[in-house]
């Protein structure tokens, strides 16, 4: 008996069902992430209220109440929004405090050239990242220094100069703002050193040739510098107290930051010295900075330290700061730095010894470009918290950008019921926007790396 | 690190080569130098301090001070000596960090737990809330919360009024004052009793949970033993507590307990500051604990909030208390930006008035440094107790 070739074989698959339209598409979306059960939808309820609650309101004080022209307080008395022209007429004050408005170009200058300095530095892909790295940090500061301050410095007493009668010598005479007398001074005392190195090094049996030409390197980098801080440019001087504003909290920022890591590294590796009077010394100092706030060291730095100074030495008071600010972030920034050399296995202390370098080739060449690599997002993240920090230069009396803002609050002529919230809104852009930057920047390396270590 | 061992002989050569010779001479130049340099600062000390007329010693800590504090926890006033402010300080300090802590602690776990929440909305609010205030200075935050809100509150006369029971305006917070009567003091020892005992009760099931596994219902009997009590020895000695409502009279409130503007700003400040880094310590030590813990929880028949409470917990507070001691310490440290506003906390008074009128820096920002420095110490001291408790234990 046969029947009928009832069996029934596809030769094709089924076409693909479209998934569930309650679990796949925006429509899953909202029902897993918004109204999965009753908690879900509470959140979602309470969420939606402070969003309602919240964000109208600025929109409307930040864009659409808001007053974009006017040329004082009168512009601004009836809004109930932000008053911009407030904004526009501080702006000067806001980034350059009363830093002179004809020598502004120069302040301007720094800025251009530190963005353009920077943002390669930054950029992963950009070449010649030692020759920036160098520009950025150790020309980059004496430019700065020069363009900000004016520079001719008007140097006088290096080390002979102590001798009494000195300047006799040598006739006082000065060219191009460089005194006869102090280079005179500078080049023996080099020579005299340099000597002195050298007879050390032959009296101990080593070989004198290198330490000749090391000591020789320092003195000619030194003097570069001394040379572009002491020569006349022609330049009008600016007396730190008329800065302020951005500018302020950016040189504090940059300052700290430049100084401070090597500053950082130095105590890092002294941390992990095998010298015990190395070692205490290390752990002494990045433990007491990092016990004591910030603010505590300003006062240190603005009222203890001049004590302890010879009299006669008057500091600036922003160097001062700098010198507090620096100190309290080097400590910071060791912290960091040790985190990375602990990071770094046995294996490749061992491997540069065994190759036969010393311990600053070791550490120069082999553990500090490793551990440095692993550390930058902590350094960065130390750099945003210096930038918050800078804003406490303002209790020792420098006017930083929040200093200047105070200070913007207190004119008559833009007395209105809205300058407080408008000024605050703009501080609070710009802060934001730095600090948000690094933080960003920060977290794009880290996953950077985080690729780097999957491969 | 750099491992040296001399099985053999170095060979003969310049000790300028020879690692132990080194090692030694940098040591004593260092020493020289440490030396030098601390010499000739008190040298220069000495110079400058006779030059400028500056008493030195410790003898101004008896002095009458002579400057008012608008808020102390001890007796205080204009007659009392500078020892007398340096401790009404050291109290302000401790008052706004002991606060700001617990505060803090609390927004930023429910803020951080709220990050990883699965509702979406919620989630973005509370990064966008911690991307909010860890991108601001705090000392911004401070002064905004100073100036903007609390500066630009009404006169006492149009106070917010928070139903009738708590005022707001532009002089503070006015709060209601309890007042004790006869009988509150039993009411007292009865919720410390409560407090003892349910700490006892706590290490006592933990101990046997341990040995034999049985849960015990301690939440219950804490919950009485600490409210249940001490509510019914209230009503029992006819309730002694009762609250003073402020009152506007005239131009200011009479009666109530006024929390000064400065206090309440510097505490805003820092607790939303510092949650928002507790939230982020929060949050990655949560997702530090493994997936596989959830999933082996519940496969043991765990239900979600003992999995929770007896797995993940646990294991996430050996990744949070390490760096939730340095927010701590934090914390502390800047309560010090007070100085930025005026709340009459420690550096305010000490390094701040007591520096203006004595003269005497280099005692007193010794004195101010070293007092951080005590407060940190012990901070962390006990955190690392704490965490030494916990932490895992390696075979």
């Amino acid at each position: 008996m046969t029947t009928a070739p009832t069996a029934f074989v596809r030769r094709e698959f089924a076409p693909a069902l479209p998934p569930p339209l309650a679990t796949a598409g925006w429509l899953g979306f909202l029902r897993e992430h918004l109204f999965s059960g009753f908690l879900n939808i509470t959140m979602t309820v309470f969420s939606l209220a402070l969003i309602a609650l919240l964000l109208p309101p600025m929109i409307r004080f930040l864009f659409i109440d808001a007053v974009w022209e006017g040329s004082d307080r009168e512009a601004c008395l009836a809004t109930s929004g932000a008053c911009w022209p407030f904004v526009r007429a501080k702006f000067g004050q806001f980034v350059y405090g009363f830093y002179p408005a004809a020598e502004r170009w120069r302040p301007n200058l720094v800025y251009a050239l530190g963005a353009i300095l920077l943002v390669p530095l930054l950029v992963p892909a950009a070449p010649l990242k030692r020759l920036n790295a160098i520009l950025f940090f150790a020309v980059y500061p004496v430019v700065a220094f020069v363009l900000l301050t004016g520079g001719d410095l008007d140097l006088r007493v290096f080390l002979l100069g102590r001798i009494p009668r000195w300047d006799a010598l040598s006739g006082p005479g000065a060219i191009l703002g460089l005194r006869l007398s102090f280079w005179i001074d500078y080049l023996i005392s080099a020579l005299l050193l340099i000597t002195l190195a050298v007879g050390i090094a032959r009296l101990l049996g080593a070989e004198a040739r290198g330490i000749a030409l090391a000591a020789l390197a320092i003195f000619v980098l030194f003097d570069i510098v001394l040379l572009a801080v002491d020569l006349n440019f022609g330049l009008a001087p600016v007396e730190t107290r008329l800065w302020g504003g951005l500018l302020i909290t950016l040189v504090v920022a940059v300052t700290g930051i430049v100084v401070s890591l090597p500053l950082g590294i130095l105590l890092a590796l002294g941390r992990r010295s095998e010298m015990p009077f190395v070692r205490f010394c290390s752990v002494i100092f990045i433990e007491f900075w990092r016990g004591v706030p910030l603010i505590t060291v300003l006062y240190f730095a603005s009222y203890m330290l001049p004590l302890f100074l010879p009299t006669g030495i008057s500091f600036d008071g922003l160097l001062r700061v700098l010198v507090g600010v620096t100190l309290f972030a080097a400590a910071y920034m060791a912290e960091v730095v040790r985190g990375g050399l602990q990071a770094i296995p046995k294996g490749q202390y061992e491997g540069a010894m065994a190759v036969g370098l010393g311990y600053w080739q070791t550490m120069g060449l082999i553990i500090l470009p490793q551990a440095l690599t692993l550390v930058i997002p902590g350094i960065v993240n130390t750099f945003i918290g210096l930038f918050k920090d800078t804003t406490l230069v303002l209790i020792v009396a420098i006017f930083d950008f929040l200093g200047q803002l105070r200070a913007a609050f207190t004119d008559p002529n833009w007395a209105t019921p809205v300058t407080l919230y408008t000024g605050f809104a703009f501080a609070g852009m710009v802060y934001f926007v730095f600090c948000y930057g690094m933080s960003r920047y920060s977290l794009f390396l880290e996953r950077r790396g985080a690729i780097g270590k999957l491969r | 690190m750099v491992d040296r061992r001399d099985g053999a002989r170095p060979p003969a050569g310049s000790l300028v080569n020879d690692p132990r010779a080194r090692a030694i001479a940098v040591q004593l130049l260092l020493i020289a130098a440490v030396v030098a340099v601390g010499w000739s600062f008190v040298q220069n000390a000495r110079v400058n301090l006779e030059a400028r007329g500056i008493a030195t010693g410790f003898g101004f800590f008896e002095q009458t001070a002579g400057f008012g504090i608008t808020q102390s926890l001890i007796e205080y006033s204009e007659t009392s000596s500078y020892g007398r402010a340096f401790l009404v300080g050291l109290l302000n300090t401790m008052l706004v960090s002991g606060i700001g802590v617990v505060l803090a602690t609390v927004l930023g776990f429910a803020v951080g737990i709220a990050r990883l929440s699965s509702n979406f909305l919620l989630a973005r609010i509370a990064g966008a809330y911690v991307e909010l205030v860890r991108n601001l200075p705090l000392l911004f935050q401070i002064f905004f919360w100073y100036i903007a809100v609390l500066g630009t509150l009404p006169g006492p006369r149009q106070s917010l009024s928070f139903f009738g029971i708590a005022y707001l305006n532009n002089r503070g917070v006015i709060l209601p004052e309890p007042n004790f009567a006869e009988g509150a003091g039993l009411v007292g020892i009865v919720l410390l009793a409560g407090v003892a005992l349910s700490i006892a009760v706590h290490i006592w099931a933990r101990r046997r949970q341990a040995a034999t596994g049985k849960l015990f219902p301690r939440g219950r009997l804490a919950l009485i033993l600490i409210l249940g009590f001490p509510l019914v020895a209230f009503f029992a000695t006819g309730a002694p507590i009762s609250f003073g409502y402020p009152e506007l009279r005239g131009f200011n409130f009479v009666g109530g307990f006024r929390v000064i503007p400065e206090f309440a700003a510097l505490l805003v400040a820092l607790v939303t500051y510092t949650a928002g880094f507790i939230a982020e310590i929060v949050r990655a030590g949560i997702l530090a604990v493994a997936r596989g813990q959830t999933e082996a929880a519940y496969s043991l028949g765990l239900r979600p909030g003992p999995t929770l409470r007896l797995v993940v917990v646990p294991q996430a507070l050996r990744v949070i208390v390490p760096p939730l001691t340095s927010q701590y310490l934090n914390l502390t440290k800047n309560s010090s930006l007070a100085a930025g506003i005026g709340y009459p906390d420690f550096f305010y008074v000490f390094a701040g008035t007591t520096l203006n009128q004595t003269g005497q820096a280099i005692e007193i920002i010794a004195i101010t440094m070293a007092v951080y420095l005590v407060i940190s110490l012990v901070t962390s001291g006990l955190m690392n107790w704490y965490n030494r408790r916990k932490a895992l234990v390696e075979r």
